[in-house]
Order: C-alpha cells, then structure tokens, then sequence
C-alpha cells in the first residue's frame, strides 16, 4: 500500500473535496453580513477555484495504471471522464452563479463539489467497494441538489421520486455486487474477470450482472428505469437538472462500462450475430432497444420543454448503451465522445432555461417563442446545442452518433442485433429532429406572443457575461468537437 | 479548378457577414449576399473557362480529417459537379436577385440562404462519402427555417416540417447505407475509409445481396431529395410555401443533390444492385412523370403547377438514370441543369412577379385579369420559360430531353415511348398554364362587348413595374437556357469525358454519345 | 457553299424582320404595317433570286449551307434548296403577304378599348414574321436537329395568333391544335432519338442513303424499325391531317383569324406533307411501301370523309376547312399510291411520275385557292359585322350560307374573284386546281385503280358543296345581310384577292412554269422506286 502515490492519484478529489470545506467555512465567516448575491457569488468563485484546480490535477496525474492495489485506475478513459465531468461541473456551477436564486449558496456549491468528487472517483474506481462507495457519494449529494429548491413543491417531488428510485437502484447494486463477491471472492475487477473467464457462468452469476445492469439502467435513465428522469428534469432547479442529466451521466457510464467490460467482459456473451450467445449485452440491447424507441416516441408528445428534454435524454440512453455494447470492440473512444458532447449539448440547453427563466418562467415550449427578437445570442447557441442533440453535422452530435454506429456495425454488419439496432438508432434519429425541430420552431420562427411591455414573456432578455461567456464556450466545443472530433478520439 | 473550394469557405463568410450585417442594415446583408453569390458564381465559371475534361475526379484538395475512421477532407471535381457547381452559382446569383424585396428578418434570411448555397456547392465538390453527407446535411437544415420564416403564411410550418423530414429521413437512409457500406468493406477486410474510390474498390467484393440492398439504401435516400414518385409528396408542397428564392433553390439546386447523389453515390459503388433495381427505378420514374403531368394538368393553384411539372422534369432524369448508359446518364445531368434553369424562371414568375403583386395564386381569380398586358414583361418571361420547360427545340430542354431519349431507347424502347408520352403530358399543362395564367382574360373584349365587365377591370394598373434586379436575374436564366439550348456541346464536352471515368463505367453500359 | 448564305437569308429575314418590329417600341400602326409587309414580302423577292440561281436539272439539293453545329450529337447547320424546297417556299413567298393584306385589320390603330385584342399591330405582325421565318426553315432544313427546332416553333406564333385574335372557341382551338401536334412530334422525336441512336447521324440524305440500303432495318433490330416509323408517321400524319387526326383542323381553322387561316390552309398544312415527302417516304422506303393499303384507305376516307363533312357545314369557314382535308388528302393519296406500287413489276415509272408531279402541284395550288377562299370568307365576315354594326373589336362573327343570298348583283368584282376561287379549288379545267387534281388521278389509276374510283366520290361531292356554296350566297334573291348595303371590295381586299386570282389563272393555263422546277426531281424519284 502506497499512499503517496495514492494521494497523488487523488489529487482532483482532495481538491474538490478542500474546495467544498473552504467554501462552507468562507461563507460561516463572512456570510451573515452579506447579501445572498454576494455569498453565491464568492461561493462560486471559490467552488470555480478549487474545479479549476482539480482539472489541473486531473491533468497532470500520470497515466500510472492500477493504483493503491487496484482500487483505483488512472488510465485515458479516468483522465478523460475527470476532465469531462469538471467541465460540466464547472459551467453548472458558474451558469448557477449567475442564475440561481438560492437561499443556502454555500450549501448549493459545496454539495455540487461533493458530487463532482464522487463522479471523478467513479472514473477512476477499479474495485467493487470503491465504485459504490462513489456512486453513492455522487447520488447522495444529487438528491440533495434535486431537492434544494424548498420553495417548489415539484423540486421536493423529483428529490424523493429520485431518491427512492437511486435508493433501490443502489440496493440492487450493493446486492448484486455482494454476488459476485460470493461467487468468484473477490471485488477485484481483474480477478473478477479471471475468475468468470476461468469458470463457466452460473445462474447465480447472471442473476447478479442482472441486478447491475439494472442498477446501471438506473444511472443511465435507460427504459424502462427511467421513470424518475422526467420528473426530476422537470423538478429540480435548473443547475441541479444540468448536473445530473449531464456529468453524473458520463461518470456513471464510465463506470459501467468498466465495470461490464473489463470486470464482467468474459460474461458479455455476443449479439453481434443472429444467433449470439448469452450474455449481459443482451440485456444492454434490449435496455438500447426500449430507450430508443420509448425515449423517442414519448418524446413526440411532449408540451414541456424540461419534459421533452428528459425523453430525448432516454433516446440519448439508447445510442449510449449502443456504444457500451461496441466498447467492447471498437474501446471506449466512441462512447466516452458521445456521452460528453451530449453532456455539454444538454448542460447549454438547460443553461439557456436558466438564463431566460431570470426574467419569465420556461417551462413549456412554447415560452420560447419569440427567443430570437428577445436574445440572439441565446437564440443562436440554443440552436447549436438542439442541433447538436439532433445530430445535424458539423456539431458533436452527429459526429458522436456516427461513430457509436459505426463501432456498433462494425460488430458485424447487419449480421446480428447489434446492427440492427444501429440502423433503428439511425431511422430513429430521422423522428427525433422533429421534436427538436419543434423546439427551434418555437425559438426562432414563431414571434413573441402580443409585445406588451409589462409582460416579461416578451421583454428583452439580458444575458449575464459569465452565463453568457460558458454559454458561448459550450456551443463553440460542440462545434470545434464535431469539426475535429480526433482531438478527443486521440486520447483512447 | 483549384479556387473552387473558394465556393464553399465564401458562402459560409458571406452567410456569417450577411447575418452580422443584417442587425444594422437591411440593404448592406443584401449587397453582402449578391457580392457572395455573385463571387461564387464568377470561381465557377473562372473553373469552368480553365477546366480541363478528362475521365475522374481532379482531386483539389485531400487532408485526413479523422483518421481514426479513415476519413478525409476530399475535395474534387470532374465535368458533371463542374455543371451542377455552374448551375448552382448561376441559381445562388439569381435567387438573391429574387429576394431583393425581402424586408423582413433579411439578415438572417441571406445568412440562412448562403448557408444552404455553401452546404450545395460542398456536396457537388465532395470525393469522399463522409464529406459529402456533412455538406448534404448543412443544406438540409436551412431549408425549414428558410420555409418556416418567409414562406407563404398559412401552409409554411406544415410544408417546411415536411420537407425537412423527408430529407432527414432520406439522409438518414444514406447515412445507414454508407455505415453498412463500409462496416462491409471493413469485414471484407479493406481498411476503413469512406472515398468514394475506396468503397467502390472495395464493394466489388461485397456479395450480390449486400449490394442489392446498400444501393436500395443508398438510392432511395438520394432519390428522395430528387423527387421521384411516391417519395416526391414533400416537394409539391414545400416548392409552393417557400418563398420564391428558396422555391427556386430547392427545385433548382437542391432537388439536383438528390439526383446528383444517386449518380455520384450509389450507381458507381453498387454496380449490381443498379443492375437489379433498374426496372423498377424505371417505371418509378416513368409514373412520376405521368402521375406529376397530370396532376399539374388539373391544379388550379399557379405555384403547384410548376411544383408537379418540378417532380415531372425530375422524372426524366431518374429515368435517364435509369437507362444507366453513357447517353442516357448524359442527358440526365444535361436536364439536371436545363431544369434547374427553367425551374427557376418559373418559380420566379409565379412566387414574384405575379404571386407578389396580385396576391393571389388561384388560377380562376389570374385569369380574370388581362394579365399579358398588365405584366407584359412576366408574360413573356413565363411564355418563354414555359416553352423551354415543354421542351421546345431551341431551348436548354430540347437536347437534354432528346439526349435522354436516346439513351432510354438503347436501353429499353418501350421506356422511350412513355417517356415520348410524358413529354406530351408536359406540353400539355405548360400550355394550360400559360393560357390559363396570363391569356385567360382573352377573349376579355368578347366579354365587355357583351356587356358583363371584366372583374378587377378598376384595379388593374396598380401593381408595381418589374424592378431591375428581377429584370437581369431573369435575363440571366434566359441566356444560360438559350444559350445551351443551342449549344448543348458546352455542358455535354464536360460531362461525356467525366462518364469515361472507370468508376463510372463500372455502372453504365453502352460507351459514350 | 457560296459567297452569300442566301437560303438562311431566306430562312431569317422575317425573323429579323419580328425582332425588329418588337424592339421599335410606339411606332404608329400604319409603320408597322408597312414594316410587316416589307419584311413579308422579302421572302419573294428573294426568292425571285432563288430562281434566278437554281438549276432544275441538278437533282442534288442547292445553294447547300453546311456548318458543323453540336458536336456530340452530330448535328450540322444545314440548309438547301432543291425543286420541292423551292416550290414551297415561293408558296409561303406568295401567301404571307397575302395573308397579312387580308389580316390588315387586326394591324388597324388601336380601339377604344384598352383591352381590345386588336389594339398591338406589332405584336401580331411580329407573331406572323415568326411563323413565316419558321415555315421555310422547314422547307430548306436539312438535318432533323434544326429541321424541328423550325417545324415546333412554328407552333407557337400560330398559337397566340389563333387564340389572342381568334373567335370565342379560339382558346381552346388554339390549344387543341398545339396539343394534337405536340403529341405527334412528341413520337417523332423519339423516332429520330432511335434513329440517330442506331445510325449517329440525323441529316436526311444520309438518313435516306440508309433507308434506301436496308442498313436502316438492319441497324433497327425487332420491331424497333416499325415503331420508329409510325412515330414519325404520326407525326407528319396529325400536321397534315390525315384522317382520322384531323379532329384538330375544322375547329382550329374556324376560330383563327382570317390571315392565320389562310397561312395554316396554304402554308403550315404543305409542312405535314413536305414532311411525308422530304422524310417520311426516303427514309422509311420499305414500312412504307408495306403500311400503303392501310395508308391509301385512310387517305381515300379523308378524300371522302371530308367532301361529305364540308357538304355538311353551314358555316362557310368550316365548309373551306373541310374541303381544305379533303384536298390535302389527295396528295397523300397519290403518295401513298406510289409508295404501294414500289417494287411490284407493273410501268409505274410514268404513273408514278404523274402522280408525283399532281401531288407537288397539288400542293402548291391547293394553297393559292384554299387560302384565297378564306379571304373570301374573311370579307364575308367584314361585311356581316358592318351589317349587324358590332364594335369593331369584337372579332368576326361566324358566317353561314344563309346569311346572304345575291352577292354577285352587289358585289360584282368580290363574286368574280371569289367565283373564281371556287372554280379553281373544285378543279375546274382551265384553272390551276384542274391540273393538279387531274395528274394525280392519272397517277393513282395507273397504280392503284380500286383507290382513284373510290377517290372519285370525293370529287363529286367536293363539286356539290362549293357549287352550293357558290350559289346560296352569289345567286338568288339579295338576303340576309346581302339585303342592305353590301359594299365591295376595298383596295385591300382586291390586293389580297387579286394577285392569287391572277395566278390561279396563270397557273391553270401553263402549269408548265411549276412544272418546270421540279420534273427533273420527280421523274428521278419515279425512276428509282425500290425496296431495300
């Protein structure tokens, strides 16, 4: 056991973890004698701080391979899920900065920290103890965040629908994981995998990667464990909706897909031919299957705008999964590429809501119409990240979806599920660009309702610069991303 | 040759300033889309004057793009996308012509326009599949907000939703195709690549099946875009509620994508599947013709006319397609242009010179009106475009048409005789609309001798004249279909060459005219 | 080829001529019509130099004007001239003028009212100059390309000129007519489509080479030889009309207006059967000879169908355009004969000839007369509208036996000519009608006997109608509108009349100075009739 290099390891997290602390004490010490604009704002900066300073040590933390006995790993998928789900972090937090109206800042900041420190040791969990040890830390602290509005009934609705539903999900883990602790002794993804390639699967054993892979379903709002996600979208405040629909995402399927891979691969079975052969992937396939085609459909009948989101989110699950069951093949650049540019495309959407909702509510779609005479420059990123989301090239989107589809035929053509569910992704993506379509229709093309000064609805909206500068900064990494997507596909 | 990418990184500029500009000045996005359109158009035939025919692509530029997939930034051009690429500055050129009286939103309007050209101009100078769907795509998009924004008001957000989603799902169908295509060629053990030359190579070894069905694919998601029946419904509808620039894009330029993908995409990669599919390609033309001619002939709305005589002309070139030899295909892309000409002057007349001054596009209330001699001009501007459009020697329409017969007639005679059907059909709603639109009122002093006066005989001088800007850009189309009309030689030098490729002869049989 | 492109001077002359008048914006209507008439007339003078330089006993075309034109389609600017080609054009030399005397009212200063049809004598005399200049670039073309562009665009003028100047029906005349002849161009094109596909040339003499060889047939395997030749057929057939295509012709005829009518009589109906002449029978020597039976027996129903028909009208106008049928139907006819006699062992030689020769004399006299009587019937019109005193923009009305009765007492001078017309158009010895109605029989008889007896009906009952015509409304007692005033010709209607009168009669007596063109070509023709 080597605790430097440990701590050298841990870097990112001990900063987020300091981070968090400093910020609770600044605003104990100087909070009381200050407006809450000012407390929020110097709890940001600070929280921006210690982010920034994580990202520096996320950055420079050498590729070292297993740590600290194999309880943690540092390899390109741990540093580029780290940087990732930072990023996210940090435009959550400064898109909070400038539009949250909370009455506990500190709180609101520190917790969001905590939550990123726990995705950043998902990315890095190699160990069964470790990974749920951070998943829970990361769920715990987006429950809170979930329900951190108190002065909205529907925030404290999503925060209990999302903590029973992770409540279960986590027990569903823990169960499972003790399993395969019982079956092959160990909780050490290696050995896990030496043991099942060594020994033939039991029923037992599928009855465990049954209960992670719904637990899985769960973080990845994957049909049909998606029931919590609209309301939540919905629910919660904004920052919290961002946070949780994006970087609690990406560190989730990070984990996962080392956990499936790497830890249950010898279990994978093959449905990239007709016949296949049994295996946890053809769970995934039919958790792919059921989110793209519920995700999509049910996303066709949606009048609200946070609703519409979570739907399209589940569809997105899809195409996800679709690249877990490539990762396998084609590794893990496709899949960490899409879920990150879907991550920055969404955090940009619900960051667009939150600026507009400082002036007038959005909720529904059509509280956009008329986004274009009441701010361009929301109008014009809105309409990159909705692009985007609908795979229009030369956003990230589309590039991501390509390559997810391009792994997944590669499995083996139309030879077997895998390919199928590749050309039903496509086709399906033909459908989505309705809904989104739907959206920027509102936004761009139907003009404000009757302009009468008094009503916000159709007043000027003024873009704070901080809001407006990560707004800006999203919307130019999808396109840089989708112009040269090597800069990310490089890594792996 | 080496300037034309200059097309692409230009419109998108000017899209850029236009939009930039339009926030302050309505006239300065204007001249910024016209001095744009008008480059791109002058790179164009700069290339074509120095252009060189010769069997292939002339590479211009090719970078890797994204080299984990074996893609690469492949710009090229051979004497068919030169035609297309001369057409498409000539109708970007117009159009802005066209939209000069556009007041609302105009920034965003050329912005969204240029945008479009640019993604046109990408698709005709892409050589490598991937390239070529990402500029498909950019050209997609504009469209609706194009439709949505300016269209005509009641029909607009229906037909633009439409016409965007039969696209998307077209190019969803391409894009599902070129996956498969090379996930093949992968397993067929050629590394992975997405050049047109590259998936060619490598199809050859794909089994009759996997070819068969990549080019239903392939085809039928270009052939969308390019209007063939039953795929055709979203154009009728989108050409009549877009606003007289973008009907004139769309059944000018953007139509030819579709067709222009089926030639350049799925015929040369899926020689057998071409083969196979042939005969019904065939007659799904040959009833687009009819089944387009003859609801033109019974349209009582002006702008749907010229909507079905759209996905009536566009019948001939799939069928020209169809024919799959040298002439045939020749003919094809000679219509193509012909078409993307006349089509254009007609949209012109009917969504601006008529539609925007007497505000109606009800052929009953027009032929109240004396209109020949109320817009003489636009009289004899549609009478002319009308008899190009029937196919009138003369005009760019007679040798591509009879191109087009004579190689359907190597291919298969009885085709030949429906398509000398079809051209009948034309005829015959060119002519109803013509005399029906602006003849109507005759014989008018029939009808005031016996006493019953002529409806809106008080109202009748008060439309505007025709501006100048109307008067040159319809010049200009008249030129360019005259001029081919009598000498065809320009365009067919070009692209006779370009069919001689081996990528090209692999799908046609039959040698050259 | 020679210093001066005389054929395509001929050809664009009027053409120029229309560009001309279109760009001469607010010219008064008497410039105008003196500008038309100059630029119709030039055709004749020029083609006083045609025959001054033609050669009738060269048997190949002349004043020959080849340019390479569209390289990848084969296809040569060529013009020439031979007797056929010459005939033809002094006929349209002869007619347009005419026709434009006798549409003198429609170039008349404007009318009251601003919408009146008649108020834009540049329009229609810009129109006319374009159908003329279209007309003889069909008589002189060479190669199909340019061939159609002229035979389609002809159209066109004819088009607007029947419906912006025609009757109440005249719309849908005029788009029934466009219609119908687009339909049977339509085929024609892909006929020649498949011809040049199989033989990469589309220039008629050596199209005709071909045929005459066999290489054709050979070179259009299956049934490729037949289809292409009935497309062109149809084409020609529908133009002429043949019975039963001409459904088109009484309606069309009857709406335009009276110098339109007298054009597409005299001028545009001659295409059709140049077109049976110049292309069809060459070219398609062998389907030919084998459709006659058929061919003939449709001819002989226009020779009958028609004469009945006419006997029929009431309405003079269509009476003319029912006649006007029956005539042209003669002239197939005797090809037909000619075609069907081809390679039997029987002395066609002369008969042929005969034949021939009726046929292209036919032609040319058919269109003296028959355009002559439709500006009879113009005149007749005139005077109705003056009678009844309708607004002069109104058009014409529609004129009927029995609306005047006594003509010749009234009218002395307008009976005289309009008698004499009458004659010439019923084959009156001594007139030129007789000649060629008479060698064709001739010709028919000797190669196809059953066919001139039945022809003979015809004859009679094409007698019948005009001698009714002629004496309904020349003789009897003054009625109808003949029973008030009815002026006599004015000076432009004597110039219209007149000078067509003067060459029926000069024509009738020496037929010999037309004859004298193309008898060469003819007895060449009659002595080379094989089958492949």
């Amino acid at each position: 056991m080597n605790y430097t290099e440990l701590l050298r390891a841990m870097v990112p997290e001990a900063a987020l973890v300091i981070g968090a602390l400093f910020v609770l004490t600044l605003d104990l010490a100087f909070g009381p004698r200050r407006t809450l604009e000012s407390r929020l704002y110097l709890a940001v900066t600070t929280g921006t701080a210690a982010v920034v300073a994580a990202m520096y040590g996320a950055f420079s933390s050498s590729l070292a391979g297993s740590v600290f006995g194999g309880a943690l790993i540092l390899d390109e998928l741990t540093m580029a899920t780290r940087l990732g789900v930072l990023v996210l972090a940090w435009i959550t937090l400064t898109l909070a900065g400038s539009t949250a109206r909370l009455r506990h800042p500190a709180e609101f900041v520190a917790i969001v920290l905590l939550a990123t420190a726990g995705f950043t040791v998902m990315a890095a969990a190699q160990q069964l103890l470790v990974a749920f040890v951070a998943l829970e830390l990361a769920s715990l602290s987006l429950y809170i965040l979930a329900g951190f509005d108190k002065s909205k009934p529907e925030s404290a609705e999503a925060a209990l629908k999302y903590f029973l539903f992770g409540g279960m999900s986590a027990a569903f883990l823990l169960f499972g994981f003790s399993l395969i602790y019982g079956l092959t002794g160990s909780i050490e993804l290696h050995e896990i995998s030496a043991h099942l390639a060594a020994h033939p699967p039991t029923p037992l054993l599928s009855v465990a990667l049954v209960m992670v892979l719904v637990a899985f379903g769960f973080k990845a709002a994957a049909a049909p464990f998606h029931l919590w996600a609209p309301d939540v979208y919905e629910g919660a405040p904004v920052s919290s909706a961002a946070l949780i629909a994006s970087a609690s995402k990406l560190a989730g399927l990070t984990l996962f897909v080392r956990l499936l891979w790497p830890g249950f691969g010898p279990g994978a079975g093959n449905v990239s031919t007709a016949a296949g052969a049994p295996g946890w992937l053809a769970i995934v396939a039919c958790l792919s299957a059921a989110s793209l085609v519920l995700g999509n459909f049910a996303a066709l009948a949606q009048s609200n705008l946070r609703r519409l989101l979570a739907y399209s989110a589940i569809a997105h699950a899809g195409v996800m999964l679709l690249g877990v069951i490539a990762a396998g093949d084609a590794g893990n650049g496709p899949l960490f590429y899409y879920v990150f540019t879907y991550g920055i495309a969404t955090v940009g959407a619900f960051g667009v809501i939150a600026v507009i909702e400082r002036t007038s509510p959005c909720q529904r779609i059509t509280d956009l119409a008329g986004l274009y005479r009441r701010s361009p420059l929301l109008t014009g990123c809105l309409l990159i990240y909705i692009l985007s989301l609908a795979g229009i090239p030369p956003l990230a989107g589309f590039f991501g979806k390509f390559t997810v589809f391009a792994a997944a035929l590669n499995l083996g053509g139309l030879a077997g599920p895998a390919g199928w569910l590749a050309i039903l992704a496509i086709f399906l993506s033909a459908l989505a660009l309705y809904y989104y379509l739907v959206i920027l229709k509102q936004a761009l093309v139907v003009p404000p309702a009757a302009a009468t000064s008094s009503d916000p609805s159709t007043s000027r909206i003024s873009v704070p610069v901080d809001a407006a500068i990560v707004l800006v900064f999203a919307a130019l990494v999808l396109v840089v991303l989708g112009l040269f997507p090597s800069f990310v596909l490089r890594i792996f | 040759m080496n300037a034309l990418p200059l097309t692409i990184y230009a419109s998108f500029a000017g899209a850029v300033l236009a939009l930039a500009a339009g926030t302050r000045s309505h006239a300065a996005a204007r001249w910024i889309a016209l001095v744009t359109a008008l480059t791109s158009f002058a790179l164009t035939l700069l290339a074509a004057s120095s252009f060189a025919p010769s069997p292939g692509l002339q590479t211009i530029i090719d970078l890797p793009w994204i080299a984990e997939l074996g893609i690469r930034y492949h710009l090229a051009a051979d004497g068919i996308s030169l035609t297309l690429l001369v057409l498409t500055g000539l109708a970007a050129t117009v159009g802005v012509l066209f939209s000069w009286n556009i007041e609302h939103r105009v920034g965003e309007f050329f912005a969204l326009y240029l945008t479009l050209i640019g993604g046109v101009f990408g698709v005709f100078l892409s050589a490598d599949a991937f390239t070529m769907f990402v500029f498909y795509e950019i050209a997609i998009v504009p469209k609706y907000f194009l439709i949505a924004n300016w269209g005509s008001p009641v029909t607009r957000e229906h037909a633009a939703m439409k016409l965007v989603l039969y696209s998307f799902a077209g190019s969803a169908l391409v894009l599902a195709g070129l996956l498969w295509a090379n996930a093949a060629a992968v397993a067929h053990g050629s590394v992975s690549s997405f050049s047109l030359n590259d998936l060619a190579a490598a199809a050859t070894h794909f089994s009759r099946g996997e070819q068969i069905g990549l080019f239903a694919l392939v085809f039928t998601g270009f052939a969308v875009l390019a209007g063939m029946f039953p795929f055709h419904t979203w154009a009728p509808t989108g050409h009549v509620a877009a606003p007289t620039a973008a009907s004139m894009l769309l059944a000018g330029v953007v139509m030819k994508l579709g067709a222009y993908g089926c030639l350049r995409v799925a015929m040369p990669l899926f020689p057998v599947g071409l083969a196979f599919w042939q005969p019904t390609i065939a007659a799904l033309a040959i009833i687009g013709i009819f089944y387009a001619g003859f609801i033109a002939l019974v349209q009582d709305d002006f702008k749907f006319v010229i909507g079905y005589s759209s996905v009536s002309h566009m019948g001939f070139v799939l069928l020209g397609l169809a024919a799959a030899n040298a002439t045939a295909v020749a003919g094809a892309v000679l219509q193509m242009f012909s078409h993307g000409v006349i089509a254009g002057l007609l949209f012109a007349v009917v969504g601006r010179m008529v539609y925007e001054r007497t505000h109606t596009r009800q052929l009953a209330d027009l032929r109240q009106l004396p209109l020949h001699r109320l817009l003489p001009f636009a009289a004899l501007t549609f009478v002319l475009a009308g008899l190009a459009s029937m196919g009138m020697p003369g005009f760019s329409g007679f040798p591509a048409e009879l191109t087009i017969l004579m190689g359907v007639w190597k291919t298969s005679p009885v085709w030949a005789l429906f398509a000398g059907g079809g051209i009948l059909v034309a005829a015959a709603f060119t002519l109803r609309a013509i005399q029906v639109s602006f003849f109507g009122s005759i014989p008018l002093s029939r009808v005031t001798a016996s006493g019953s006066e002529p409806i809106h005989a008080g109202s009748l001088h008060h439309y505007e004249p025709i501006t100048l800007a109307e008067k040159v850009g319809t010049a200009l189309l008249l030129a360019a279909t005259v001029y081919i009309g009598l000498k065809p030689d320009v365009l067919l030098d070009w692209i006779t060459p370009a069919l001689q490729s081996p990528l090209m002869q692999a799908a046609l049989k039959g040698g050259s005219l | 080829m020679n210093a001066v492109p005389l054929l395509s001077l001929v050809v664009f002359t009027p053409w120029i001529g229309a560009a001309v008048l279109a760009f001469l914006r607010g010219i008064s209507p008497a410039t105008t019509r003196a500008l038309t008439l100059a630029f119709s007339l030039s055709t004749l003078a020029l083609s006083g130099l045609l025959l001054f330089q033609f050669d009738p006993h060269s048997l190949s075309p002349q004043l020959v004007e080849r340019h390479t034109w569209i390289v990848a389609l084969n296809v040569h600017y060529h013009l020439g001239l031979d007797g056929l080609s010459l005939l033809l054009v002094l006929l349209t030399g002869i007619l347009t003028p005419a026709a434009l005397l006798a549409s003198w009212y429609h170039l008349s200063p404007s009318l009251p009212l601003p919408l009146s049809p008649s108020s834009s004598p540049r329009l229609f005399g810009s129109l006319f100059l374009l159908l003329q200049g279209a007309a003889l670039g069909v008589f002189l073309a060479l190669d199909f390309f340019h061939w159609f562009l002229f035979w389609e665009l002809s159209l066109v003028p004819a088009f607007f000129l029947i419906k912006l100047w025609g009757g109440p029906g005249a719309p849908r005349a005029a788009y029934q007519f466009v219609v119908y002849t687009i339909g049977g161009s339509a085929f024609m094109l892909v006929g020649f489509a498949a011809l040049f596909v199989a033989t990469g040339t589309l220039d008629f003499a050596q199209l005709a080479q071909l045929g005459r060889d066999g290489t054709l047939a050979a070179k259009l395997p299956g049934s490729g030889h037949e289809i292409v030749f009935f497309g062109v057929l149809l084409g020609f057939a529908v133009k002429v009309p043949l019975w039963p295509f001409h459904t088109w012709l009484p309606a069309t005829y009857a709406e335009a207006p009276t110098g339109a009518a007298m054009f597409l009589t005299g001028v545009m109906s001659k295409m059709g059967v140049y077109g049976f002449l110049r292309i069809l029978w060459p070219i398609f020597p062998a389907p030919l000879h084998y459709a006659a039976p058929w061919l003939s027996a449709l001819a002989l129903g226009g020779v009958v169908f028609g004469a009945f028909a006419a006997m029929k009208q009431t309405d003079l106008k269509r009476m003319v355009a029912y006649s006007s049928i029956n005539h042209l139907s003669y002239c197939l006819l005797a090809l037909f004969a000619v075609s069907y006699a081809t390679g039997r062992n029987v002395a066609t030689g002369p008969a042929a000839s005969a034949a021939l020769s009726g046929t292209l004399l036919q032609m040319f006299n058919h269109g003296l007369s028959a355009a002559a009587l439709f500006a009879c019937v113009g005149v007749l019109q005139t005077r109705k509208a003056h009678a009844l005193s309708l607004p002069s923009d109104t058009g014409v009305p529609p004129v009927s036996l029995h609306d005047f009765g006594g003509v010749r007492t009234a009218a002395p001078i307008f009976a005289g000519l309009c008698g004499l017309s009458l004659f010439s158009s019923l084959g009156l010895p001594g007139l030129n009608g007789f000649v060629g109605e008479f060698l064709i029989f001739r010709g028919v008889f000797g190669l196809h006997p059953v066919a001139a007896a039945i022809a003979t009906l015809g004859l009679l009952a094409t007698a019948l109608f005009l001698l009714t015509f002629w004496q309904r409304v020349f003789h009897g007692p003054r009625a109808g509108v003949t029973a008030t005033a009815f002026a006599d010709l004015n000076p432009i209607e004597l110039a219209t009349l007149l000078p067509l009168a003067v060459l029926m009669a000069v024509f009738g007596l020496f037929p010999g100075l037309l004859t004298g063109l193309f008898n060469p070509l003819i007895t060449s023709w009659a002595d080379h009739l094989t089958l492949p």
